[in-house]
């Protein structure tokens, strides 16, 4: 990369052709654009959720960043051991997660992935790999490197995973963190969505280069920089990685270049979107969708055509919007979780 | 006692060996472990004996290791971070009380990071401000954190093994000033952090001193000296500082009238307070013979000047002050 610049690859005009999917299994591919559009559609669901006062608290909604996650979770096993961030729902869905306990943990019901004490923003399913998400930027880093350190000492192969933001690598423990896993060979992968933003101010207002890969680099840890909406590059990229982490060759980093297309937080497009943000910019990014540019890969070589394209989307918005109605007719958490769940000892835990 | 012979030193170092010697998902992780002169004689060859895989010395990154010792507890191993001066632990603020006191009530109960880390009160010697906190009340503040003080060598080992054993995160504190402390240990038994509670130590009519870590063997001491004089306090040793049970103190006030609360952090929104708090809410206050004391330390940083110094930390004698005072005896 030359001097830590993206090139071309920040050019939101740039990277709209379809996605190359030659060589790879169709079912696999088939089942990717399945996953992003069930992730974009409860989305969307959410942010009409949110507008309309049924979601009491805060979402940030990733929409325009499916293929990040699609594209890592299919070099994962449920015995891997992800962490997010406050934009999540697309890391926690792509680990298999139920869309009803992932919208009654948002609607803050009994039944949802923690029960209902997290919210968006603290969403929980171990069982399917996903050992959780938490708001404070950075937080979770240094806990995905103890993971992996775990996965280590307990010779499984498996890896830690620690989705991150652009503006996490601002936070001084990511630094510490990418040098002891580097120092302790631990089989942690970082994922940078680097989507630009932090909150409202743009990278070029916060960073001077624009690849956070740099500072992977510094570490001596692997990387590599793709194209983050195109799920292929990343699936190839990460495993690059992971296989490497697998055999007990350390941390590895991918940063994928991505946009998120609603504003930091909830439902809308024209406010809390950022600095230095212009509509000719979203409009760019928006062709530069993940879900057209692999339908129209897909298409390109005969593999899906247009009515198994609209059966596909109508079977999501069903699946959608059932799981929707379900989550809103079900219980709230008893008021003895409000003391019941601080310690593990008094938690309650069937 | 019959048993076998330790320090409070030695007695933390054999629970570290029956530890990772019984349980392979214990391991520790910290600054300063391959050093002979960090912790003391608690941790002398753990990573020859244990290999240095389960013995971590790290890099000069508390945030990060804290936050690891989190994650691996999350996947399952019991891990013990060691910070081998309290006042460095402020960097690992956002692992302790953002992520794992909160972690398992943000995630309804179905996950806890069963982590202990070890920190050590290390002041004196002229090492003024930023080498010689003791913040056990800020830890005690925070839902969700177990904070353990042994003022014992029994406690020093047994409580530090129901530490690494209890799925909560734990908070455990020892003090430089104990290490010489001398005991005979029988066993270890296997106890439930949970079920631990405040420890009479000896027993009085006259007044009751409630203490914790270091300050629990200055109260004893004056309590030795107090007897000389005719009077008879009873000494309460806090042991687990969060969750705080006040029944046994309540108890022994309600006998002796008295409060007299010994501690080494600062007054305000303090342990001291906090003792003293919960038991005026549960004692009939016709049984309350005098308004409750605490000692504590001046409400400013620990300077490094020696005879400033001496003058900063409460002694055995400012305790027996206040109780003669209490007495109404003069002095």
């Amino acid at each position: 990369m030359n001097n830590w610049s993206f090139g071309s690859l920040a050019e939101p005009s740039q990277y709209q052709h379809p996605i190359d999917v030659s060589g790879l299994d169709t079912p696999t591919l088939l089942a990717q654009l399945q996953m992003m559009l069930r992730i974009r559609l409860a989305e969307r669901c959410l942010a009409d959720g949110r507008r309309d006062g049924l979601i009491g608290g805060p979402v940030h909604l990733g929409v325009g960043q499916e293929a990040v996650a699609v594209g890592i979770a299919a070099e994962l096993r449920k015995t891997d051991r992800v962490f997010g961030a406050h934009r999540s729902h697309s890391h926690v869905l792509s680990m298999g997660s139920s869309l009803h306990r992932l919208f009654a943990e948002i609607l803050g019901r009994d039944t949802g992935l923690s029960r209902g004490m997290g919210g968006s923003m603290h969403l929980w399913d171990q069982p399917n790999g996903f050992y959780g998400s938490v708001p404070i930027v950075s937080g979770t880093v240094p806990l995905a490197v103890g993971a992996a350190l775990a996965a280590k000492l307990q010779g499984s192969g498996d890896v830690g995973v620690a989705y991150l933001g652009d503006g996490a690598v601002e936070e001084g423990v990511v630094h510490e963190s990418l040098n002891l896993a580097r120092m302790l060979k631990a089989p942690a992968i970082f994922v940078v969505e680097n989507n630009f933003f932090a909150s409202h101010m743009h990278i070029s207002l916060r960073q001077p280069k624009e690849s956070t890969a740099r500072f992977a680099a510094a570490n001596d840890i692997p990387y590599e920089v793709v194209d983050g909406n195109d799920v292929v590059k990343v699936r190839l990229a990460a495993a690059r990685l992971i296989s490497l982490a697998r055999e007990g060759k350390g941390p590895g980093f991918l940063e994928a270049v991505t946009y998120r297309w609603y504003g930091h937080v909830d439902w809308r497009e024209d406010i809390d979107v950022g600095v230095n943000r212009s509509s000719e910019d979203v409009n760019s990014w928006r062709k530069r969708d993940p879900i057209a540019r692999l339908v129209a890969g897909l298409q390109a070589v005969g593999l899906i055509d247009a009515d198994q394209l609209a059966a596909m989307e109508e079977e999501m918005a069903k699946e959608v919007a059932d799981a929707w109605n379900m989550a809103q007719a079900d219980a709230y958490p008893p008021l003895s979780a409000l003391t019941s769940r601080v310690f593990a000892d008094t938690g309650v835990t069937q | 006692m019959s048993g076998t012979r330790y320090n409070y030193g030695t007695a933390m170092l054999s629970a570290f060996e029956y530890l990772l010697d019984k349980y392979p998902e214990v391991f520790v992780i910290g600054q300063g472990l391959w050093s002979p002169w960090y912790v003391g004689n608690s941790m002398t060859d753990l990573d020859k004996k244990f290999g240095a895989h389960r013995v971590i010395d790290t890099p000069v990154s508390e945030s990060a290791c804290t936050g690891a010792a989190v994650g691996a507890a999350l996947a399952g191993m019991k891990p013990i971070v060691v910070h081998p001066r309290m006042d460095f632990m402020l960097y690992a603020m956002d692992a302790v009380v953002n992520q794992a006191a909160k972690w398992s009530h943000m995630v309804g109960g179905q996950a806890s990071p069963g982590l202990t880390i070890r920190t050590i009160i290390n002041r004196g010697g002229e090492q003024g401000a930023q080498h010689s906190q003791a913040l056990h009340a800020w830890f005690a503040h925070v839902p969700g954190l177990r904070v353990v003080m042994p003022a014992t060598v029994a406690d020093a080992r047994d409580l530090l093994i129901a530490s690494v054993l209890c799925p909560d995160p734990v908070i455990f504190i020892d003090d430089r000033w104990l290490y010489d402390l001398e005991d005979d240990l029988p066993p270890v038994i296997e106890r439930s952090l949970a079920s631990e509670q405040p420890q009479c130590l000896r027993s009085g009519t006259d007044l009751t001193i409630v203490a914790s870590g270091y300050s629990t063997r200055l109260a004893n001491q004056a309590a030795e000296q107090l007897q000389l004089q005719g009077v008879l306090a009873e000494v309460i040793d806090l042991r687990v500082l969060n969750p705080f049970s006040p029944d046994s103190i309540v108890a022994s006030v309600s006998k002796t009238g008295r409060l007299l609360v010994v501690d080494g952090g600062w007054s305000p929104c303090g342990m001291a307070g906090e003792v003293i708090a919960s038991v005026v809410e549960r004692v009939t206050p016709s049984l309350m013979k005098k308004s409750p004391v605490r000692v504590t330390l001046p409400f400013s940083p620990a300077p490094t000047s020696r005879v400033l110094e001496k003058a900063y930390y409460p002694t055995e004698g400012m305790i027996v002050l206040q109780a003669l005072k209490m007495m109404d005896k003069a002095c």
